[in-house]
Parts: structure tokens; sequence; C-alpha cells
């Protein structure tokens, strides 16, 4: 049984009583003789330095041991050696088959190779048989050498050893120690807290107290947190609200083709619609259209026909296409019904400036960068006039307010915005340039059919909740973020999101070492 | 967005310079195109010898001219002002081929376009850029040769006038590309099908029709049997110089640009550059008869004053002009003041409109070049969404009472969302999707418990009692909706201890009521606010679940707005939960 805290205070205090001092924690022994645990012995050195009795310095070795394959050798003998003797003891030799029923498959495999090397055997007639009497364990040696004395003094046969992985360096550690400068055999008892009863009493006076660990870490406050995720939605939502915007209701995951690709002059045959792209909708089936009749078949006339001003896309536009359900790849459906209803609103078009922050479906294969889910954060800007300027000062102004300042807008393609506009970001971390958002202005065959005056034109810009957030909180597989996987350990301990400040990743100082 | 893989020093030789990495990323980036990777950067080693270094450049979709290294460095020496737009003009031959168009073909694959390349000079690397066009055509704007299928053929193999048919499938003979034997058209459907061929996913698009389309030449060759496989007689190799190009399609606006482009890319290497043979189509049946392909530029119209207006700009009509010049439109100011005669070239099918002329104006100016300014007039007020600003005061309640905020997904299994709760789908609630690539995305949830739950079951190491909380969207079927859904907010909490904990989460409901103002009553009072009453629900153990019951200001009867209860035990087995657990679930929409 191992000591008590106590006899092994009171042990190593003796001890130091009458040698004045212990040059090596592994000389010592309890006083039944059974071996002290390091371990256990640094837990005492530490809390009678605490008391300043006592001073200690560690002490750190490396060591040889067996490993557990090793130790079988040592006990019965090398592979080699093993099936020598059997081979010995069979006078007429014997076949591979008999040495692997009396030695085992494995043992006469390895063994053999051992053997004929050292010509210690050799094959006769099919047989095997000994070249030699007698023969000296080398390896069994060498391995009792190891457990022996910890180390082995040819270091060229130790690293063989270590290579067929029959040795591993282990590293111990023991102390030596000395007197402090309060060293005394008894352990006087020291009060770890200030209580009110020792105010009251005034006993505080004559207490002695436990030196604080500083060092120790302070007991973590109960309560809940709130996602990442939605955090750093929050401050995405404060910096829209300054702005003037107004949210829209996104709370439509279920969209029709019409709102989701038609209505944005999405053609009928593109990619987006295939379905390795998106999720389309078994049950219910068929969408209803909206009542305005008028401005479906103007929808359906601008893809097959053109018309405002466009050739359109001149194909054979399908009613059955449109009333396909889908959940929802962008919130842009959202946004286009909504601009829809900014056009048809009673007393006429007025200005506007709308955002949404919600989640998106795509059908793909997931991986470290990708979700069958996540959400996009949209803006939307309708106004007569807006220019390619205002667009471009407005993303200044908007990415400032997240500390993103030096942008570069690149020509992209997108089938309801043009121009459309990726949004880089030089990132000092990475050093290169990143996409960080997309933007544009919407087609006028997406907008005057809707019934927008011809001078309106509609800024949109998007980007991904995931990549800024999985940025500043240095995530790199989004399913450590989003979805059932994340861990309440990394929900809880995540900073507050000041987008204006560095965090996680962007924080790392200028030359510290890298992790 | 497709990316093409293009020989680097072919590239650079076109362009008639060397570029840096960077350089090269640069000019990309300001024509509208993404270097997406060199990899003389880190080069590919085959048998020894590394791979003639590619740049990998990713291009907008709806630019077919830019699919190849010959579109590519002509549009990038025209936008550099180191060479002049292509001029691509017709060449009739003294005797003119005809391809004849059967009224049949209206019944499987109704349109066709041909033209014909003289003394084309391929070799090795052009050959194979040839052949890579036609794939990423094929791919993109072909949906897979659906819309639109390519057949090259040697010209000198075969003899006009030729005919476009649709034939029994047991009736067209041939010997396909790259087989020995002779196969009928049917049989053939059938070996590319079973052989797991790389064509078997083409089989589908004419499989069961009664009749398949099929090119004959004037001795009743097959040319090919679009839009699976041309014969093997007429294939063209690295020595063809005259090339027959055929299109056929279902589609009559992607056949003309995939015809074109084909013409424009690979004319660059006709004896004459540019010039391309046309084909006297006849196919009366569908007023289609017509001289094949069309090569003459597309004449439109643009108001200088709105691409001034979009970019912020005050340039001269002469000055859009320039800018236009460079991104291969070619425009002249117009007797009227404000208006541009634009060209636009058969290489630019992407043009629909003028704020497409407008785009290239201002990628030409340089975006980054644009004056910088602010949406002056929109002054407007911000708004939340109402219910988003309920579930958020809910939210943060909830965190401050001590329970961590999960964000499972939206899509879950059938099986979870249902029998694990041991609830049942009677058809009426659930919305499923057709296609998932997943079980694991089979239904929208109509309950946020599945999603919580399996939160849990993910953290099961953590520190006991786990508190968590949901507040999001649940979908369901709703036939009045034009969308035939809607969504509903909910908020759901879940602990997990060693012991039950009905009263924590019971708590939890109270002071979220009492944070809505919401008071608790009786049912007998007929007082407004909220009392539970024991139900009898399979997701939650017996005797330990009640509903939630709701009597608000403006409502003449209660209502069930929520559940809670000690979690059924078979619920927690199927959802691998080691602990006992309570749920709580409540509408919010009702709170609003």
């Amino acid at each position: 049984m191992a000591p008590s805290t106590e006899s092994l205070q009171s042990l190593i205090l003796t001890t130091l009583d009458t040698d004045s001092s212990i040059p090596d924690t592994l000389s010592l022994t309890s006083p039944d003789g059974t071996t002290l645990e390091q371990l256990q012995i640094q837990g005492a050195l530490n809390s009678l330095a605490a008391r300043e009795m006592l001073t200690y310095k560690n002490i750190t070795r490396d060591t040889w041991v067996l490993t557990p394959e090793a130790e079988g050798l040592l006990a019965e003998g090398s592979y080699e050696a093993r099936v020598f003797e059997v081979v010995r003891a069979a006078l007429e030799g014997l076949t591979i088959q008999d040495l692997q029923a009396k030695v085992g498959k494995e043992v006469a495999g390895l063994g053999q190779k051992a053997a004929f090397r050292n010509k210690w055997i050799k094959q006769d007639n099919g047989k095997l048989v000994k070249c030699v009497d007698e023969v000296e364990d080398v390896t069994q040696a060498q391995l009792k050498e190891v457990k022996e004395t910890g180390n082995l003094k040819n270091a060229k046969v130790l690293a063989d050893l270590k290579k067929r992985k029959l040795v591993a360096l282990q590293k111990s550690l023991s102390f030596s120690v000395e007197k402090g400068p309060k060293f005394s055999t008894t352990i006087q008892k020291l009060e770890t807290d200030l209580t009110a009863e020792m105010i009251a009493s005034g006993s505080w006076r004559k207490t002695e107290f436990k030196k604080y660990n500083f060092n120790a870490q302070g007991v973590p406050p109960a309560g809940g947190a709130l996602h990442p995720l939605m955090k750093v939605r929050e401050e995405f939502r404060n910096i829209f609200f300054e702005m003037g915007f107004q949210e829209m209701p996104t709370n439509k995951f279920v969209e029709s083709s019409f709102w989701n690709f038609d209505a944005l002059f999405v053609p009928q045959q593109h990619p987006a619609r295939d379905m390795q792209d998106t999720f389309f909708i078994k049950d219910p089936q068929g969408a209803g259209l909206p009542d305005d009749k008028e401005y479906v078949q103007r929808v359906a006339d601008v893809h097959e026909k053109g018309g405002f001003g466009s050739i359109g896309y001149r194909y054979p536009y399908k009613e059955e296409e449109t009333e396909k359900l889908v959940l929802r790849t962008h919130t842009t459906s959202i946004s286009t019904n909504i601009l829809y209803k900014l056009a048809n609103a009673p007393g006429g078009f007025k200005p506007a400036k709308y955002f949404s922050i919600d989640r998106v479906f795509r059908n793909e294969s997931v991986d470290a960068t990708h979700l069958a889910e996540f959400h996009q954060v949209e803006g939307v800007i309708a106004d007569y006039n807006l220019t390619l300027g205002d667009l471009i000062g407005f993303m200044e102004t908007f990415f400032a307010k997240m500390g993103v300042t030096n942008l570069r807008f690149k020509a992209a393609y997108n089938p309801y915005t043009e121009p459309s506009m990726e949004i880089f970001s030089y990132h000092s971390g990475l050093k290169r340039w990143v996409e960080i958002g997309n933007s544009g202005l919407f087609r006028p065959e997406m907008l005057e059919p809707m019934g927008l005056p011809k001078g309106v034109r509609v800024i949109g810009w998007g980007l991904s909740l995931e990549r800024p957030t999985m940025i500043k909180y240095g995530v790199d597989n989004i399913r450590e973020l989003l979805g059932h996987k994340v861990s309440l350990g990394f929900i809880g301990s995540n900073p507050a999101v000041r987008l204006d400040k560095k965090m996680g990743r962007e924080a790392v100082k200028e030359g510290a070492a890298a992790e | 967005m497709p990316t093409v893989n293009v020989d680097k020093a072919d590239l650079f030789e076109l362009l008639g310079r060397e570029y840096t990495t960077e350089e090269f990323d640069e000019l990309c980036f300001d024509f509208g195109i993404e270097l997406d990777e060199d990899t003389s950067l880190d080069p590919v080693i085959v048998n020894g010898v590394p791979e003639r270094p590619l740049l990998k450049i990713d291009i907008p979709a709806n630019r077919y001219d830019l699919l190849c290294i010959e579109g590519i460095a002509t549009s990038l020496n025209v936008f550099r002002g180191k060479q002049e737009p292509p001029n691509f003009r017709l060449v009739e031959a003294k005797e003119p081929i005809t391809l004849t168009v059967k009224p049949e073909t209206e019944q499987i694959r109704p349109y066709v376009a041909v033209a014909v390349l003289r003394g084309v000079k391929f070799n090795p690397r052009r050959y194979s850029s040839f052949i890579a066009l036609q794939d990423k055509l094929h791919n993109n704007l072909c949906r897979n040769r659906s819309l639109v299928a390519i057949g090259t053929h040697d010209l000198d193999t075969v003899k006009g006038p030729f005919t476009y048919e649709a034939l029994k499938p047991e009736e067209i003979k041939f010997v396909p590309l790259s087989q020995t034997k002779e196969w009928n058209a049917k049989d053939l459907m059938e070996h590319y099908e079973q052989e797991k061929s790389h064509l078997g996913r083409y089989v589908p698009i004419i499989k069961d029709s009664p009749v398949y389309p099929v090119i004959y030449d004037a001795e009743r060759r097959v040319c090919s049997l679009p839009p699976i496989i041309n014969s093997e007689h007429s294939k063209i190799s690295l020595d063809t110089t005259n090339v027959l190009i055929e299109c056929t399609a279902t589609d009559k606006t992607k056949l003309e640009v995939v015809i074109n482009t084909m013409v424009a890319m690979f004319s660059v290497y006709c004896a004459e550059p540019f010039t391309i043979e046309p084909v006297n189509i006849v196919s009366e049946h569908n007023g289609c008869t017509r001289q094949s392909p069309n090569v003459t530029p597309r004449k439109t119209t643009a108001e200088a004053s709105y691409i001034n207006s979009v970019c912020g700009l005050k340039l001269s009509n002469e000055e859009i002009c320039t800018l236009l010049k460079r991104m291969s439109l070619a425009a002249t100011p117009s007797s009227q003041n404000d208006i541009l005669d634009v060209s636009i070239p058969i290489t630019r099918a992407d043009i629909l409109h003028q704020c497409d002329i407008m785009e290239d104006a201002a990628i030409a100016y340089g975006y980054n070049n644009l004056p910088h300014t602010f949406p002056a007039n929109s002054a407007t007020v911000g708004q939340p969404f109402p219910i988003n600003k309920l579930s958020d005061i809910i939210r943060r309640e909830a965190a401050q009472a001590g329970w961590t905020e999960v964000m499972p997904l939206i899509l879950c299994s059938h099986d979870e969302n249902f029998s694990w709760l041991n609830r049942k789908d009677d058809g009426t609630q659930a919305v499923k999707l057709a296609n998932p690539k997943t079980a694991e995305y089979q239904v929208v949830r109509t309950s946020l418990l599945p999603g919580v739950l399996k939160t849990v079951r993910e953290n099961r190491k953590e520190a006991l009692p786990i508190k968590v909380f949901e507040a999001s969207d649940v979908v369901f079927k709703d036939e009045r909706e034009e969308r035939r859904a809607r969504n509903e907010r909910r908020f759901c909490a879940v602990w997990a201890s060693k012991t039950a904990g009905f009263e924590v989460v019971h708590g939890l409901l109270d002071r979220i009521m009492r944070m809505l103002s919401v008071n608790p009553t009786d049912k007998s009072s007929k007082q407004t606010g909220y009392w539970i009453e024991e139900t009898d629900d399979g997701t939650f153990f017996p005797g330990r679940a009640a509903n939630v019951w709701y009597l608000g200001e403006e409502m003449e009867e209660a209502v069930v707005v929520g559940v809670f209860g000690v979690l059924h035990p078979e619920v927690l087995e199927k959802f691998e939960i080691p602990f006992a657990c309570s749920g709580l679930e409540l509408n919010l929409e009702v709170f609003l």
C-alpha cells in the first residue's frame, strides 16, 4: 500500500533532519521497504515547498526499458535461440512444418532467418539441422544488461534494439532536496482561506496562511453561452441596423423554383438547377405561383423571348420547371420576393435597404469546408441611379466596420447580377488576397418584369456567415462549427465577437513562435 | 465555374511575353478570370520526366469563348491591345456542300448545324485542345450532350451531300469510333450501357425513342449517331486538314452558340485564318433552311449615358468605344447623340442586354479605378424581423439562465424525426426531399428535439449536467401556402444528467414565461397566462409529460404551445444517450 501523504512528508523531513539533504529521492525507501512513486514524492515536496520548509530541484534522466516483447525474449530466450534449441533436440533434424508446430509460426519465421544468418542451422534434404553444438544467446544477454542498468554500452546494438522495438526510452524524474528557510520536522497546519469566522473572532491575526498558487487557473463561472455563429450573426445584424437596413422575412426554407431561380433570371438549364446541386422536394409537390399572373408571364417571356432591352435566353421555358419545389439554395429568393413587393407597394417604389442572415441548403458532398447547410449574409440596396462606385464605396464602409479595410474587386459571373464583383481583401496573416464575398447589380431582366421603374438599380451582396467565423475563431472544419458534432466546450469557451479586433488566428503576434 | 488547363509555354508564346505567376495572376484578375494553379510551382513527374507546366484557369460560366487556349490567348491579346479582334468570315466553296434534314428528326433531335474548316494544321497540342474544347462544351453549355452534341469528321473520308435522318435503331448499322466490327444502333446502346462505357451516361438521351438520329454521307456511310458516337470511318486525326463539324440539338439558341464557338476557336488554324466554309442546310419542314454557320456579328445599341451613369463616369462616346474594343466589342458612336452602335461577335453569346456591354466597359476601365462614392439618397430606417427579435430575447434569457446554445442541422433522417421519438409519420407534416445524397438528409425537421438530442449524444463526455437549447425553425407542409410549406419558430431545451430533471426544465419554462410577461394561471380562471397539464406522449416517460397551455390577450380559446417532460428511455436508447434527460419544446410564434 502506498504511504499516506502525511507519512511521506514526515519521512522526507526526518531524512532531511538526519542527512541535512537528499541528493536523489530515488534513494528514499519507505520504512516497510516498499518502493516509492516519484510522482507521489513530488506531491509531498510541493506542499512542503509551499510552506518554505524545503526546496527541491528536478533530476531528469533517460532510462532504456524493455518492451513487453523484449521481456518475453529475456524470459524465454531469443527467437533464434529457441529455434536452435528445437533443431538441436531433434537429432534427425526436422521440417519447417515441425518447427512451426513446436515453436509457433511467428517464432519459427523470425528465429529461422536469424539462425541461418548466424550459421547456427542449415537446410539438409529438406530438413533443418544444426551446424554447431552450442550457441550463445547474445540478444538475451543484451536485453539483460538493459533491464539491469537501464542502458547498453554498445550504442550501435542499442540503436538496433530500438529499431526492432525491443527497447524504448523512458524519461524518469526524481528530485534533489535541501532544507528550506522554515525547515522543521513538524508541519504546522496552514489555513487555505480567510473566513468570515476568522474576521469576526480576530483569529486571522495569528493564523498562518498557505501560500497561494498564483499560477493556478481561477474557477470557471457556471453559466450558459451563446453559439459562436450566432454571436457573429449578431455583430453583422448590428452593422446592418447601424446602416439603416431592414431585416427580411427569411423564415421560408421551402421555396418554389420560380422565386429561387426563374424570377432571378436563372435559366432553366442552368447547372445550379441540377439534381446534384439543389435539394428538390418529393412531398409536397408543385408550388403555387404568385397571384400576379402578368408578372409570372413577364418572367417567362424575358427568359424565352427577351424584353426590357434584352434578347433573353431564347429557350423553351417550362411551367413544370418553375413549379418545382426546392430547399432554397440562397436567401436571394427572399430578396427577390421582397423587391417584387417593393415594386408593387401601395404608393409606388421607395428607396429601401434590406438584409438577412439565415440558413440555405445545397446538395453538396460534405467535407471540411462544405456542409449541406450554411448561413448566408445578404444585403440589398434599391434606389434610383445607384452606381458601381456606390457599390464599392458602400462595401468599403460595410467591411471597415468588421475591421476589413483593404478591398479589391474582380469581375465575375453570376446569372442574376451584372456586373458581378467578387470582393477580395488582403489577409495579412495568410499573406494573400482572399475572397470575402460576392456583390453586383441585379440584372434589368430580373428587376424590370417586377415593375420597378427603369432608373431603379439594386445593389446586392452576400457572404457566408461560417467563413468569417471560421477565420475569427481559428476553426478549420465547418463541422466543428455548425451541426450536432460541435463541442459544448468549444461553445462555452469562445470569446465574445469583436469584429473590429483581431481574434483567433489573426491575433497571433508577429514573430511569436508558431504552434 | 469551369477550369481550363492551358499549356503555360504555349500561352506565353501566344501572348508574346513571359509572365511571373504573380504578374499573370494580376492580368487574370483585371480581365475577370482567375489563375487557380500554376503547375510549374509543383511539377508533376511522369516516368521521370516533368510534364509540361500548365496554368489552370477558372473562367466565368457564360464565357464559352474562353474554354480553350486559343480563345484565352485571343481575348487577352485584344484586352492588352496587342491584337485586333478576329474578323470571322465565310468563304463559300465553288460547289457548296449541302445537308438535308428529314422531318422524322423532329421526333428526337430536330436541329442541326454544320460547318467546314479548310486547310487546318493540327499538331499534338492543338489537336488535344480541339478535343478538350468539345468535352468542355459538352459538359457545360450542352448539358452533357442533351441539348447539343458535337461531331467532328475528316471531310476527305466522306462525300456530300449529307442527310440528317431519324431511323429505327435496328436499321442503323456502322462501325463506331474505336471499334472494329459493325453494330446496329440498338445493340450498340445496350453495349454502352452494360460495358460501363463513359458513353453510357448519354444513352438515356435517345434510348427509348422509336427512332435514333443519324447523319449519312452521299454514299450512305454513317458519319455519326448523335449524341452518342461518331463512326470509325470518318474519324479525324492529326493529319486531317479539312474538318467537317456537325452539331445536333434540341435547343436552337445553344446550337448556334456551340457551332460558332467551335469555328471561332479553331478557324485560327485554317489555311486562311478565321475563314469558315459554310454548308447549305435544307430543312423545309421546320423553316430552318439556311446557310450554316452564321458568323455575322449581332448589331445592337447601347446608351453612353447609361454606361456612364452606372459606372459613375463621364466618358465621351469615343472613350467608351475604345474601352469596348479591348473586350472584343466593335462599337462606334452613332448619328444619335447618346447611342453607340455595337457589334457583338459570335464569340460573345453572353451579351444579352446593354448591361452586359456596360460591364465590359467597366472591366476595361478597371473596377479598381472606378471612383468610390456612397449611396447618398437612401435614407432608410433599420428594423429587425419581429420573430427574430423575439427569439433573440429568449435565446439571451436561456443563456443567462445557464443553458448553452447549440446549432444542429435542419435536415435529418426520417427515423430521427419520427420513429426514434416514438412518433408516427401520418404523411401530413414533414417535407421530404427527393434527391438527398445520404440518409442523414431525408426530411426537413418538424421538431427541434432530434438535433438537440444528437448534440447531447456527441457531447456525452462533457461534465454533467448537460443543459442545451436551440431557438430555430421547423417546417410543416401547408397546402394553403404558395410554397406548400411554412416555417414555425420553436424553442427547445434538453437537460441530461444522472437524474431526469423534470423540475429543471419546468423551471426554465417558468423563467422564459416570466421574461415574456406571461403569468402562470390555471385552466379554470380564464385569466390570460399559461399552465401545464399532464399528457400522454410517446416521446416522454409515462406520467412525466405535460402540455404547455397558453391563453393570450386576444385569444378566444387557450391553445397548446408546447410540451415537456422526462424523455422516454426508448428515445434515449435510439439516440444513444446514456443519461436521464428532460426536454422542452415550445412554439414561439404565439408570443409575437
